[in-house]
């Protein structure tokens, strides 16, 4: 792949990460089956690699105990038989993501916390980061890295901190992240990730027709991008977690030496270890968190 | 095209009128050389074009010679006398393009002279001002770049419709007066004579200005007495005396000779014309407070501050009070004058005039300072109740649906109150940990089994989805402009907004220049629009097709007075050229191709 003449690496070839939640106990309490889900998604990482021969698709799976990658069409093998129902492609991932599950399933098992209820985005995103970071350094001529989170379920404020640190490192390396959000309410984590990075948020109404959304909204390049209008999002939560109780808060405290944040006076910041002062008045010195 | 080497007959002048030493004037791109004719003679020059500031030249019919001088950077000139007006005609050109050259490689690139069409005298400061602004306004550049060094437009012709930017530059640079010097000039020690014993005081038109400044009692004493009761020099060696007398701070001698001398009072006394100033300050304090003005503003009321000038401190001698000045006194008169400036603009030639233009300057500021008073007071006693509210402009926070922001987290929110109700609640709506993966595993093994369905989204499903995704775009045709905040150019990618609006900056230019034209009363004007301009619109489109210029309506040209605007479509663009758009307008539509680009061209009879 790398021997690629240049002119073929030209600024329309992508290399889309797709981050797919897995999360359980989403998908089973969620109006649209795993199933339909699959289906969509199936189709559309086809139609990317059917829209330039060039065209890359990894895709990441988002347990809520592991993550890991499930494809990887650079490196797929043709030797699964088409099963004419189905493309190599798909019967590779699916196998994949069974095994997957499967693994994920063990490792929740051993946690005695009981259920976990939001997926590993942080992990995932590090995952696609690290990815992304490798095929930067394969050489001059690579492919547009842009990553797609295709997240379901709630946002876990305990994962605050990976998450943003992923979301800066991606905007230092200039990679997108669309993210297409299918649970009831707005994901406050992908907002941001999409609005700091210049990617897409987009949360389907019509979850039937979501494969419409997907050929539509996110499968542009992002040479077209710079044409195409494409859906802007009306407004960002950017609102954080606290780094005491992981609790999203709309007022807190910040550390004024290291910025870390708290929902309540402390004598100490946790991160740093600078000791605040009292507060001088009975108005507290809390500033409005972005 | 500019000739690069010229050579002529002329002779070197040092002054205009003289005789001059004939000899061979040669100029190259960059050099000047003068070789006179015989060759034991040492004037020869042979000076870089970059040493010459600017050059002056005699007119064609005056009676004098064809004379061009040259003027040198470091001072000091060359005059040539040319045979005639021709070759001086011919010099000169080679100088304006060769001093345009070495400035500043920017006109100069042209291929025309810079002079071209009507008979422009162009002095250098014109150039450089002109290259000035270039330099400052890229935009400027843009189009000059574009328009004069592409050939469609002239020089002359760029700017005259800029004659505002040259003229309020130069205006700009005349008028800035000189301050008042902060020194102070009662340090002026007089020269002693010690042969004669006398002491000479030197004073200048500008120190006789500063005291009468200072000291409005002893302008308020000249007008008095000059020239009735004593001449001039008699005056200010009056003045000079008290001076002295003040700076050997003897207060005793200082009392005794004003007894003697009841004109010397004036001099020796506090000034009374100051302290009735300073009085009618605080007088004049406006009812809530002013802190400019203090009862200690001319340290008259602090005894204990008297130091003298030479850092001595005062013995207390009350009967001679009168007499006493304490140099903080002299340094806050000073200070108080210096900041002021200079409020009079008359000729510092005739103490006289200098006296009477301070004093009504004093009065001038006396009244303008009662109207700041009334007016002070009268906004300052104001009944709230009987005002109308006053207007914060402030736009209210308008949130469209506060869910959007804040509905996110709140399942979250919920949840991490209560840890132990809300893992309840997971459980109680979905499966245990082993169901809630088996059923995740069914599902994939039941899409293994089915594989890819041939109708993923029925059509409805999918226009819908479309529809609901291209509302944002296609609601924009009508809302166009209606939001003062946002442009439909913000939409547009950077790249293609930049162009837009370069080209109609440029349009606009020529539709300057189109327009500028009318009433056509000149061939030349006629050739400007007939042949060059409405092509030239056409061509300034560039190559992508933006449109062309209609004919103008019938009727034109219009017969008496005209005007002219544009308006364009672009909420952002109608500033710049638009006039009005009222009834007697005649309307040339200029319709662009592409959707966005529509440009009216109004013009009245």
């Amino acid at each position: 792949m790398a021997s690629a003449p240049s002119k073929l690496y030209a600024d329309d070839v992508s290399l889309l990460v797709v981050l797919l939640d897995t999360n359980p106990f989403f998908w089973s309490s969620f109006s649209l089956p795993f199933s339909k889900f699959l289906s969509h998604v199936l189709s559309f990482l086809n139609s990317i690699l059917l829209l330039n021969q060039f065209n890359q698709v990894v895709v990441i799976a988002t347990g809520c105990n592991s993550c890991d990658y499930i494809y990887d069409s650079s490196s797929a093998t043709n030797t699964d038989a088409e099963s004419g129902r189905m493309p190599a492609l798909c019967s590779d991932l699916l196998r994949k993501l069974d095994e997957f599950v499967t693994r994920d399933q063990h490792l929740g098992e051993k946690d005695s916390l009981g259920p976990p209820t939001s997926s590993l985005l942080s992990g995932s995103l590090s995952m696609a980061l690290c990815y992304i970071q490798k095929v930067f350094r394969s050489g001059p001529l690579h492919p547009q890295p842009r990553i797609l989170c295709l997240q379901g379920s709630t946002d876990g404020p305990e994962q605050y901190v990976a998450i943003m640190n992923a979301i800066f490192s991606a905007q230092r390396s200039m990679v997108p992240i669309d993210s297409c959000f299918m649970g009831s309410n707005n994901s406050a984590f992908l907002q941001q990730a999409s609005y700091i990075t210049g990617g897409v948020y987009q949360k389907p109404q019509q979850l039937d027709g979501l494969f419409q959304y997907l050929s539509t909204v996110f499968a542009t390049d992002l040479h077209s991008r710079t044409f195409l209008r494409l859906p802007k999002s009306v407004g960002v939560d950017f609102r954080a977690s606290c780094f005491c109780h992981k609790r999203t808060i709309d007022m807190g405290y910040i550390c004024s030496v290291c910025l870390s944040i708290f929902c309540k006076h402390h004598k100490k910041c946790s991160t740093c270890g600078s000791v605040f002062g009292q507060p001088q008045s009975d108005v507290p010195s809390a500033s409005n968190v972005k | 095209m500019e000739t690069r080497h010229l050579i002529k007959r002329a002779k070197y002048k040092t002054t205009a009128k003289g005789s001059g030493i004939p000899g061979v004037l040669e100029m190259t791109k960059n050099k000047i050389v003068f070789k006179p004719n015989d060759p034991t003679s040492v004037t020869m020059i042979n000076v870089d074009f970059r040493s010459i500031k600017g050059h002056k030249n005699t007119k064609e019919g005056s009676s004098n010679p064809p004379l061009i001088n040259l003027v040198l950077d470091q001072g000091g000139s060359y005059i040539f006398e040319f045979e005639n007006f021709s070759d001086l005609q011919v010099c000169r050109e080679f100088v304006v393009n060769s001093l345009a050259k070495s400035g500043e490689g920017l006109i100069a690139t042209s291929d025309r002279p810079v002079v071209a069409s009507h008979d422009e005298q162009l002095s250098t400061a014109e150039m450089e001002l002109r290259m000035k602004l270039l330099q400052e306004n890229s935009e400027l550049q843009k189009l000059h770049k574009q328009f004069v060094l592409g050939n469609i437009l002239t020089e002359s012709e760029f700017w005259a419709t800029r004659k505002k930017l040259l003229d309020g530059d130069s205006s700009q640079k005349s008028k800035q007066q000189i301050g008042f010097k902060s020194s102070m000039i009662l340090d002026t020690l007089p020269l002693h004579d010690a042969r004669t014993n006398k002491l000479t005081f030197n004073l200048t038109q500008e120190t006789k200005y500063q005291i009468f400044a200072l000291k409005p009692a002893v302008q308020q004493a000249f007008l008095n007495l000059v020239p009735n009761k004593m001449t001039e020099k008699d005056f200010w060696t009056k003045y000079c005396r008290a001076e002295l007398l003040h700076f050997k701070r003897n207060a005793m001698a200082a009392a005794a000779e004003a007894a003697e001398d009841e004109d010397l009072v004036i001099f020796l006394k506090d000034d009374d014309i100051l302290a009735s100033e300073a009085r009618r300050k605080i007088r004049r304090v406006d009812p809530t407070l002013d802190i400019e003005a203090d009862q200690g503003d001319d340290y008259m009321h602090l005894p204990d501050h008297g130091i003298f000038r030479d850092g001595s401190k005062e013995i207390t001698e009350s009967q001679h009070e009168v007499y006493r000045r304490t140099f903080l006194q002299d340094l806050n008169r000073q200070g108080e004058v210096v900041l002021e400036g200079r409020t009079i603009d008359v000729e510092l030639d005739n103490p006289t005039k200098v006296a009477e233009a301070l004093a009504q300057s004093r009065q001038e500021s006396d009244a303008t300072a009662k109207e700041e008073r009334l007016y002070r007071t009268s906004r300052m006693t104001e009944m709230e109740d009987l005002q109308a509210p006053h207007d914060h402009p402030f736009a209210p926070l308008c949130i469209k649906d506060p869910r959007d922001y804040f509905d996110s987290q709140q399942a979250n929110a919920l949840k991490t109150y209560d840890d132990t109700r809300a893992g309840t609640e997971q459980l109680s709506c979905s499966l245990n940990t082993e169901e809630a993966y088996g059923f995740l595993r069914s599902s994939i093994s039941e899409i293994k089994a089915m594989g890819l369905s041939a109708h993923m989204v029925r059509p409805e499903v999918a226009l819908t989805v479309i529809n609901g995704l291209t509302q944002n775009i296609s609601s924009t045709k009508y809302q166009l402009g209606k939001n003062v905040n946002e442009s439909v150019l913000d939409r547009l990618p950077n790249t293609t907004k930049e162009e837009l609006l370069h080209h109609w900056i440029s349009i606009q230019e020529l539709l300057r220049h189109f327009w500028s034209s009318y009433p056509i009363t000149t061939s030349y004007l006629y050739a400007k629009t007939e042949g060059s301009h409405v092509k030239n619109l056409s061509a300034a489109r560039g190559n992508k097709g933006i449109g062309s210029l209609r004919a103008p309506p019938a009727g034109f040209p219009p017969r008496s007075s005209y005007a002219s605007g544009s308006r364009c479509c672009f909420p952002t663009l109608r500033v710049g050229f638009a006039e009005e758009n009222g009834k007697g307008w005649r309307e040339a539509k200029w319709i662009c191709l592409g959707e966005v680009y529509e440009l009216h061209v109004y013009s009245r009879y």
